[in-house]
This record gives C-alpha cells, sequence and structure tokens, in this order.
C-alpha cells in the first residue's frame, strides 16, 4: 500500500508543473537578472512574470508591491523588523497574538528584549479566534504595528482580518498578515483584508521551497531587510533565486486558477474525516473553529493517550500526520497554540493534525479513518490513566 | 531517530496491563509532562514473578517500560533495585538525548513499585535514585533546551 501524506501544513510536494517551469533556469536560462546581457534579460523577464502572477493571486494593485523572499519565516522577519525600525522613533508597541507563528512570535521577543519594544500578545478564545475589540483596545499612542494571522497553521482558525484591518486603518497603525497557510488555499485579497503587509510561502501550495514574498502595500514605510546590491528595488539585496521565484510564480498562477475546485475538494474530504473520527472514536475534541476554518485541517485532541505515540503508530501503518505534543514541538511544553486555546498540558499532548492537500483521495481518508480508530484504542488499552 | 530495538518495543510492547493483586504498585510522571508510568509486580521468593505495565507517553517512554519488564521479570528484588535508567537506555541500544530526561523513567517506576512493596514510604526512598523533575510535583522544570 502507498504511504498516505496528511501533512500539508507542513509543507506540499512541488506540482509537476511547477518543476517543468523551473527547469530550464539551473541551466539552460541561468543568467544572473542583474547582468545587462540577453541571459540576464531572460532571467529578468521571468522574475517580472512570477511577480506578476504572485501580485494577481493576492489581487495587489501593483507588482512592485510584491517582494520576494527566502520563504515564510523571511517574510514575516522582514515585515516585523522592516516597520519596527523604520518608526521606532515614533512608537514602540507592537500588537500581536498568542497563537501566531514562530516566524511571528520569536521576532517580536526580539524586538522586546533586545530593542526595548513593548509587546501586546493577544488572548485568542476557545476556537482560537482573536477578538477585533481586543485589538482596538490594544491601540495606543505608541503602537506602531498589528500583525495578526490571517489562518493558524495548527488548527486551521480562520481570523477576522478584514475587520481588524479597519480597525488598523482607523487608527492609522500599520498591519500585517502572516498569510502562509492561507495563500494558495483560500482566497486572499490584500485589499479586501485591509493589510499593509502580507506574508507567504510557496512550498504551502506546491512550490518549491525556500522562496516566498512580502507584499508591501505602497507607501508603507519599512526599512531595507538585506544591505548590498540593489535587487528587490533596493530592499532585499541578493542575487535572486530565479528558479525558485519561477516555480513560486507558476505555483501561484496554478493556485490562482484552481483555487476554488480546490477549496471545495478539500473541504469535503475535510468534512468526511472530521465527521468519521467523531463517529468512530470517543474522548475526542476538535481543536479550532469548525467553519472558520482552513479547507485542509483537522486537528484533534485524543485524550489519554500521547501525540509522538500516534505519529508513530500512524507512521508505522504509512500516514504522514503532526502532533503539537512537547515530544514533537522540540520543548518540554506542547504547543502555545492549544494552550492559548485553554487546553490543559494532557490534552494538548494528544493532539493529531491531518493537513489535507490537493494531491489526498477519498479513499486515503477512507484508509486513515479505518487506522486511527485502532491506533487509539491500541494506546489507550497501554494508558494508566483510561478508564473504559 | 530511533534505534531497533525501541521501534521493537513499541511496536510489540511486552508485559502491558495490570496486576489486580499486585505485591508493589509504582507510578511516576505526570500527565502535564506528557509521560506517566505505571509498574505492577508480583513477588515470589524475593524474587519478581510476575510484572506489568501501563504508560502514557511517546514512544521513548512505552519501549523504556517494555524492556524494563522484560529486564527484570524473574530477579531479584536486590538485582532489580540496581536496575538504572540508564541501564534501561542501554539496553535500547541508546535513545535520542532529548529523552534521556524526559521519557526515561520506567527504572524509576519499577523502584517506587518495589519500595511499596517493601512497605518503604517515598520520602525515605530517596537512596540511589536519580532525582527527576517528574517526581517533585507539577512543574515540568528540567534543563534542556
Amino acid at each position: 500500500m502507498n504511504n498516505i501524506y496528511m501533512d500539508n501544513g507542513a509543507t506540499t510536494p512541488v506540482d509537476r508543473e511547477v518543476i517543468k517551469a523551473m527547469e530550464p533556469y539551473f541551466d539552460q536560462l541561468y543568467g544572473n537578472p542583474s547582468s545587462f546581457h540577453s541571459f540576464g534579460r531572460e532571467a529578468r523577464n521571468a522574475i517580472t512574470e512570477a511577480r506578476d502572477e504572485v501580485a494577481q493571486l493576492i489581487c495587489a494593485d501593483e507588482a512592485k508591491e510584491i517582494v520576494f523572499t527566502s520563504g515564510g519565516t523571511e517574510a514575516d522577519n522582514y515585515a516585523i523588523k522592516g516597520v519596527a525600525s523604520a518608526l521606532e522613533g515614533q512608537g514602540k508597541h507592537i500588537i500581536t497574538s498568542a497563537i501566531e507563528h514562530h516566524a511571528v512570535l520569536h521576532t517580536c521577543e526580539y524586538l522586546e528584549k533586545e530593542r526595548g519594544f513593548e509587546v501586546t500578545y493577544l488572548p485568542v478564545d476557545e476556537d482560537g479566534l482573536v477578538d477585533p475589540q481586543d485589538v482596538k483596545d490594544a491601540i495606543c499612542e505608541e503602537t506602531i504595528l498589528i500583525t495578526i494571522m490571517l489562518a493558524n497553521n495548527e488548527v486551521g482558525t480562520i481570523q477576522p482580518i478584514a475587520e481588524i484591518g479597519e480597525i488598523a486603518k482607523d487608527a492609522e497603525v500599520i498591519f500585517h498578515t502572516d498569510a502562509v497557510q492561507a495563500v494558495g488555499t483560500i482566497p486572499v485579497d490584500v485589499n479586501q483584508l485591509n493589510v499593509d503587509l502580507l506574508a507567504l510561502s510557496a512550498h504551502k501550495f506546491n512550490g518549491p521551497k525556500g522562496v516566498g514574498a512580502l507584499y508591501i502595500r505602497k507607501g508603507t514605510k519599512i526599512k531595507k531587510f538585506l544591505h548590498g546590491g540593489a535587487q528587490e528595488r533596493n530592499r532585499r539585496a541578493t542575487t535572486e533565486n530565479v528558479a525558485g521565484i519561477v516555480g513560486l510564480g507558476k505555483a501561484a498562477e496554478l493556485a490562482r486558477k484552481s483555487l476554488n475546485k480546490k477549496r471545495e475538494q478539500l473541504t469535503i474530504l475535510r468534512d468526511k474525516l472530521i465527521n468519521g473520527i467523531e463517529e468512530k472514536i470517543d474522548h475526542i475534541k476538535l481543536n479550532g473553529h469548525r467553519t472558520k476554518r482552513l479547507p485542509g485541517n483537522v486537528n484533534f485532541s485524543l485524550r489519554y493517550i500521547e501525540g509522538e505515540s500516534i505519529l508513530m503508530k500512524l507512521d508505522l501503518e504509512g500516514i504522514a500526520a503532526s502532533s503539537g505534543s512537547a515530544c514533537t514541538s522540540g520543548s518540554l511544553d506542547p504547543s502555545h497554540v492549544l494552550l492559548a486555546m485553554g487546553l490543559t498540558h494532557e490534552i494538548a499532548h494528544g493532539s493529531l493534525r491531518l493537513t489535507l492537500g490537493k494531491y489526498n483521495t477519498e479513499e486515503e481518508v477512507d484508509r486513515v479513518l479505518e487506522v486511527l480508530p485502532r491506533v487509539v484504542e491500541d494506546l489507550r488499552a497501554m494508558s494508566p490513566i483510561y478508564n473504559r | 531517530m530511533y534505534s531497533d530495538k525501541v521501534m521493537d518495543h513499541f511496536e510489540n510492547p511486552r508485559n502491558v496491563g495490570e496486576i489486580e493483586d499486585a505485591d508493589g504498585v509504582g507510578t511516576v510522571g505526570n500527565a502535564k509532562c506528557g509521560d506517566i508510568m505505571k509498574m505492577y509486580i508480583k513477588v515470589e521468593d524475593e524474587k519478581i514473578s510476575e510484572i506489568k505495565f501501563k504508560t502514557f507517553g511517546c514512544g521513548a517512554a512505552i519501549a523504556t517500560s517494555s524492556i524494563t519488564t522484560e529486564i527484570v521479570k524473574g530477579k531479584t528484588i536486590e538485582e532489580a533495585q540496581k536496575l538504572s535508567n540508564q541501564a534501561v537506555a542501554d539496553a535500547l541500544d541508546g535513545l535520542p538525548p532529548a529523552k534521556m530526561h524526559c521519557s526515561n523513567l520506567a527504572a524509576d517506576a519499577l523502584h517506587k513499585a518495589i519500595n511499596n512493596y517493601l512497605g518503604i514510604e517515598e520520602e525515605e526512598a530517596n537512596g540511589e535514585e536519580d532525582h527527576h523533575a517528574h517526581d517533585h510535583g507539577e512543574e515540568c522544570t528540567l534543563d534542556m533546551n
């Protein structure tokens, strides 16, 4: 039996068409985009096309509002540090949420510890939602940046970004959103969302790893990220990752063209998985909002058992998933997202995330629904805290 | 990341279960930290005649529990008391460094079960056992990161 990959929140396979588009840029069209000659021109044109595609995917007004980066983490770092550096004379307060990706959280912590910023970490409710009113209440004279993610990577909850964006706009505070999990999976429109900055990453929607982008709304005050050459309109120096950028552009084009179909398909599979798990397994809790949720995200706490052992059992059955347990988070505490949503440590240790992608099939969902109850039962039979 | 032996014990854990009329029972860890191990022993002629375990925890926690029961079954109480967490890890051909502290508690659970059999109160039984954060209240304050 083929292995089943249900960890598309971690990364996705690169689409064949994307690989095909990238290929010539390694050994045929290998010019440096900054070069004057035809080789350079070809590479430069390819980047221009890719930039147009990314701009279209997120409905940016102009392609030049897109800056290519090495990925989502860099885009988040760029957005937060760039605004902090540009506006620290004006104020040193940043508002974010407790459930951000570490790319945002740790960058905010850095500014707090090393550069004297004050950061407000807004709480979330039990579904993982930020209350826009809390954002409004947290804004003060000193506030220079609000950064709230569009969709959470662990539990899939989609935040009221447009509403928060409206508040930020009224208060004239720059608003960044980490949209890494959302772009390419749900419709994203920077104008409808009222964001000034938005981070995205190619490998989350069937593009290559090592390339992403930061959308910077025209007129947003932000310092350059890398010093050196004049690439990316003098904002991020370094010779462009041409093949990667071409791959991102192709992935953006494919995503835009199939967005509705993909969303529908993933939603059907997701709901089948959620309903099936709720039907077949007792003592479980769906983590994240039931409807304001990424189409491909399933996250359950399975009581009385621990996440890593669930992953190991599934892995032995050829099913790839992830968990927010301490053992898999790389620290002693389970997922900060689940804890912020009010889960106890014990229940957070037993979380399982299954994230669907465009290549998952209904047969695979059926197989998971057949295997998972057995795995849970095996581990519960071994658990000293489970009483039948 | 895990050795073949760990995987073997994880996939086919030995001596899982409870002993209703156990002579000694020992529990270590807490759910907050993500690991709880419970050992049950029966003793005949000063030897461990039967041993069972139940474990809530990661792969390492399950494998260390399983191999501990296998090692000490049939051994004398004195021999079993000498089993260390390190010896358990060695018997599994090692554990990933991060697991050495947080999930390698099976020998501690065994020692607790033995103390329970011997009628030794917890406070007195701190002899050669290495102290472990999991035994001390609620916090998971381990020195790793």
